[in-house]
């Protein structure tokens, strides 16, 4: 418990209390004033209801072309099912400039849309929905048919039997079982959604602004600290409330449900119906997450001979210092480091929380946990540059910053897959294993292991590919000779010249490749009992 | 199970540790007084060969920290000027200068050869805490191709903008976010005085210009004239942007084209000026102001405008042939007082953004 506790005060609070109170401290006093002010300004007030009733639509959109699927992944079994999963996890997992740019090239000028019909969204807020949709669409299928692919099925068939009519027994059954769940997974949607930043700076243009946008303008472009210090404050409280409502919801979905071994429950299709359901599952997959995957790839593969890709090998002088297959490498190995930080805070955290004798001050710290994925990356970014200056803690030009701050990430996602399986295991076990003689460390590595080892493995895993694919904060502090593949990507982007544009579709396209792998072979360890993601 | 908890603490604590000391190892020595650093922004660039030689003379072994854009560099510049991430800045701009001077940002030093910097270009003479160091001016371009194809004259000022001939043709970028943006706003301020810009962008709105975010996206995929708008079939033949980019188009043209596809509107300029200065508590300022004579020497100021597209501030720097043909330095440019940016910049861009994007 020392441990994450020490970890999250040290990398997470302290930089982000530092940089709050160099905004709202002047001379020695708390300005609180400034609060009021600040909410008050109608420009603030227009970014504040944008920002929410974006989140609203966008998650009440991912629900609605979401859920279907969920069904589909949770009860119907159909060839290929596994990769589909992967697949459409993927989009999660990609940095926000890579899929700005993948929707770009769908619905802008000169985008697929366009050209077929003369339609562009781009600078619409339907383009910012669509990709949210696109993000997000995981969420909702693991988490909410990660259930239904538990629920016994036995039972709304018993309430048909008994003369209930389909609909009926669905909304009798199956719904009541099914909402902390769907509830879960659109309380984190919104989450996402509501802190969303790259994909509103890319897609939205200048008339469109989230909290998060507006705190990395008032920060970075205008320095009004205090502004910014006002809207931090806000963005936390909203974040909190929200994972608060998540976390009792998670606790109501833990309550005694009669569950079942998914992969009995999964099987044909049958019928017109349900095969028309797979079929309507299976277009909207692929329309609108392989196809905007799709652009990138076909978009790398413009010059022949695989132009872009060997481009990428070599030393231009300038962008880079070295060339930007390097980037891989680099990628990799800070990928390496932010997992093994995560799973031990992650493992600890988990383990901890798990205690019998957990009180409520712990549980509450499940939540705060997840704190750092509702915080903007140039606050805490700024926050390290100001608060971790001092030798010892001199970090500001150390590698070591980039898996610290990806860790922050990962750390909520290694948490939330290893606490349902450590909870599930018996204490009886861990007992008559010590009254049997055996040592502390033996009880750990024979009753525990075997146990958690396929979540340690899942959890590690995801913290990889979100890793490999965090970019807010990465931007801000890499080292400009150390790029990573999400950097790499946006530096290329910002300069001119069709080969720059090529090079950072290529690399978009490796950076693709390997989280696909990744959550691939996640796929082949899933045990029925992990993950909410 | 408290021993089970406290061997995992133990090998936690343990890793990073570890990590930590791997990057003070691995770090590179920046105390060290044989080295010196240079933080600027992101578009710094200089020859190998130029920057090897320095070294080679100096003896320091120069660092450089390209730390975000140029508004970002600054601002983490001052938020850390207690104790800096380096020895010398450079890039701050005339639209930034005095928030970077009021926040105590610089010590002074004047350089050695600053009496060879153009007068035009020099500011804070009492103090000199900031040595200029290029120039650059924000321009309407304008795409070649679609005025000859359409038989019309390309606007020539910021009043022709606003003429019904040129509606729906030109491309912008955000004030708030962008410094072409900016410049183009201060320019129409300098032009038509703080209480007629709003009524010109009335005007420019009611004609149909065009906002977005940034430069890229303006000069890359709205911008008809250049390499890359024309692959994105771009529509816009008007962009603000540099007087420099006709000559970019050349130099990085494929093929190199016979002349410049595009050009410059010289009545609707605005004068950029970068600076730089020696860092307040600088660690090793003895290197700092070494580095800072080396950013005025002719060797660098002839090196500089093919790497960052700029034009030197040295009296008789050399400028590239292609820098003089498709696009020299504007004749009667508009200016602002440092001072007077300082003043009105936070508001006159509140103002913009409510009057042009909402």
């Amino acid at each position: 418990m020392v441990v994450p506790v020490a970890f999250f005060a040290l990398f997470f609070a302290w930089p982000v209390a530092a940089i709050v109170a160099r905004g709202l401290k002047v001379d020695g006093a708390w300005q609180f004033g400034r609060i009021a002010d600040v909410v008050a300004q109608s420009d603030i007030r227009h970014v504040l209801w944008f920002t929410t009733w974006q989140a609203l639509a966008s998650t009440a959109l991912t629900l609605l072309i979401a859920l279907p699927g969920a069904y589909v992944f949770a009860r119907l079994d159909f060839p290929g099912k596994q990769v589909l999963r992967a697949v459409v996890t993927v989009p999660f997992v990609l940095p926000t400039v890579v899929v700005g740019t993948a929707f770009l090239a769908l619905v802008g000028r000169g985008g697929l849309l366009d050209e077929l019909w003369g339609v562009r969204l781009d600078t619409t807020v339907w383009a910012i929905l669509l990709a949210h949709v696109f993000f997000n669409y995981a969420v909702v299928v693991r988490t909410v048919g990660g259930l239904w692919g538990q629920l016994d099925p036995g039972q709304e068939e018993a309430a048909r039997m008994l003369g209930a009519s389909r609909w009926a027994a669905w909304r009798k059954v199956t719904l009541p079982a099914l909402a902390p769940a769907v509830a879960a997974a659109a309380l984190m949607v919104f989450l996402f959604t509501f802190t969303s930043f790259g994909v509103v700076q890319i897609l939205g243009g200048p008339t469109f602004a989230t909290l998060e946008v507006e705190i990395y303008r008032q920060t970075s472009e205008i320095f009004d600290l205090s502004t910014a210090a006002v809207l931090t404050i806000v963005q936390f409280v909203a974040v909190g409330a929200i994972l608060a409502v998540h976390a009792r919801t998670v606790r109501r979905r833990e309550t005694a449900l009669r569950l079942v071994d998914a992969s009995v429950t999964a099987r044909r299709p049958r019928g017109a119906r349900e095969w028309g359901l797979l079929a309507g599952v299976l277009a909207t997959v692929l329309v609108l997450l392989v196809l905007p995957l799709a652009v990138l790839v076909q978009r790398s593969l413009d010059a022949p001979g695989f132009g872009y890709y060997r481009a990428l090998t070599r030393d231009d002088g300038g962008t880079f210092l070295v060339p930007p297959i390097e980037a891989i490498g680099n990628s990799l190995q800070y990928a390496v480091a932010a997992t093994a930080i995560a799973v031990v805070i992650g493992g600890l955290a988990a383990a901890a929380l798990t205690r019998r004798d957990a009180g409520r001050l712990v549980r509450g710290f499940d939540a705060l946990l997840m704190l750092p994925l509702g915080v903007s990356a140039v606050t805490v970014g700024f926050g390290f540059l100001i608060a971790l200056d001092e030798p010892p803690l001199d970090l500001r030009s150390s590698w070591i910053l980039v898996p610290l701050a990806q860790a922050l990430v990962g750390v909520p996602f290694v948490v939330r897959t290893m606490l349902p399986v450590l909870r599930a295991v018996d204490g009886r076990l861990r007992e008559s294993a010590a009254v049997l003689g055996a040592s502390p460390w033996r009880v750990w590595r024979e009753v525990d292991l075997p146990m958690v080892r396929r979540a340690l493995l899942v959890a590690a895993g995801f913290a990889f590919a979100v890793s490999l694919g965090e970019f807010g904060a990465t931007v801000f502090i890499a080292r400009p000779d150390n790029p990573t593949l999400p950097v790499a990507v946006a530096r290329l982007l910002g300069r001119p010249g069709a080969l720059n544009y090529g090079q950072a579709m290529a690399l978009s396209t490796i950076l693709m490749v390997v989280c696909a792998v990744a959550l691939l072979v996640l796929e082949r360890l899933r045990t029925d009992r992990t993950g909410e993601f | 199970m408290h021993t089970k908890t406290f061997v995992a603490a133990a090998v936690g604590l343990g890793l990073i540790t570890l990590s930590a000391c791997g990057s003070s190892s691995g770090s590179e020595g920046s105390g060290n007084s044989k080295s010196v650093t240079l933080v600027s922004h992101d578009s710094w660039a200089v020859s190998k060969s130029v920057l090897a030689d320095f070294e080679k003379k100096s003896g320091y072994k120069v660092n450089v920290l390209k730390d975000g854009d140029a508004g970002q560099a600054v601002n983490k510049a001052i938020l850390t000027k207690d104790n800096p991430q380096g020895d010398v800045f450079f890039g701050v701009d005339n639209t930034l200068l005095s928030r970077a001077l009021d926040n105590g940002l610089f010590q002074s030093y004047e350089a050695k050869g600053s009496d060879l910097i153009l007068p035009e270009y020099r500011v804070d003479q009492a103090k000199h805490r900031v040595t200029p160091i290029d120039s650059g001016d924000i321009c309407v371009n304008y795409d070649k191709a679609y005025f000859s194809k359409h038989k019309l004259t390309p606007p020539a000022s910021f009043d022709d903008l606003v003429k019904p001939e040129y509606k729906n043709l030109l491309v912008t970028e955000n004030a708030a976010t962008s410094s072409p943006g900016l410049g183009f706003l201060l320019g129409s301020a300098a032009k038509y005085g703080d209480a007629g810009w709003q009524g010109y962008w009335e005007k420019l709105k009611a004609n149909g210009v065009k906002v977005v975010d940034g430069w890229e996206q303006a000069y890359n995929e709205e911008f008809s004239g250049s390499a890359g708008g024309k692959k994105a079939k771009a529509d816009r033949p008007l962009v603000v942007s540099y007087a420099s980019s006709p000559p970019a188009e050349v130099i990085y043209g494929d093929p190199k084209p016979k002349t410049a596809p595009t050009g410059v509107s010289y009545g609707t300029c605005f004068r950029q000026v970068e600076y730089a200065g020696l860092l307040s508590n600088a660690k090793n300022s003895k290197g700092g102001k070494a580095l800072l004579d080396f950013l005025v020497t002719k060797e660098f100021q002839d090196d500089m405008p093919l790497n960052m597209f700029v034009y030197p501030v040295r009296e008789g720097a050399q400028v590239p042939p292609e820098f003089v043909k498709y696009g020299p330095q504007a004749k009667d440019p508009e200016t602002m007082a440092p001072a007077k940016i300082a003043d009105n910049r936070d508001q006159w861009v509140k103002s913009w953004t409510s009057l042009v994007l909402k």
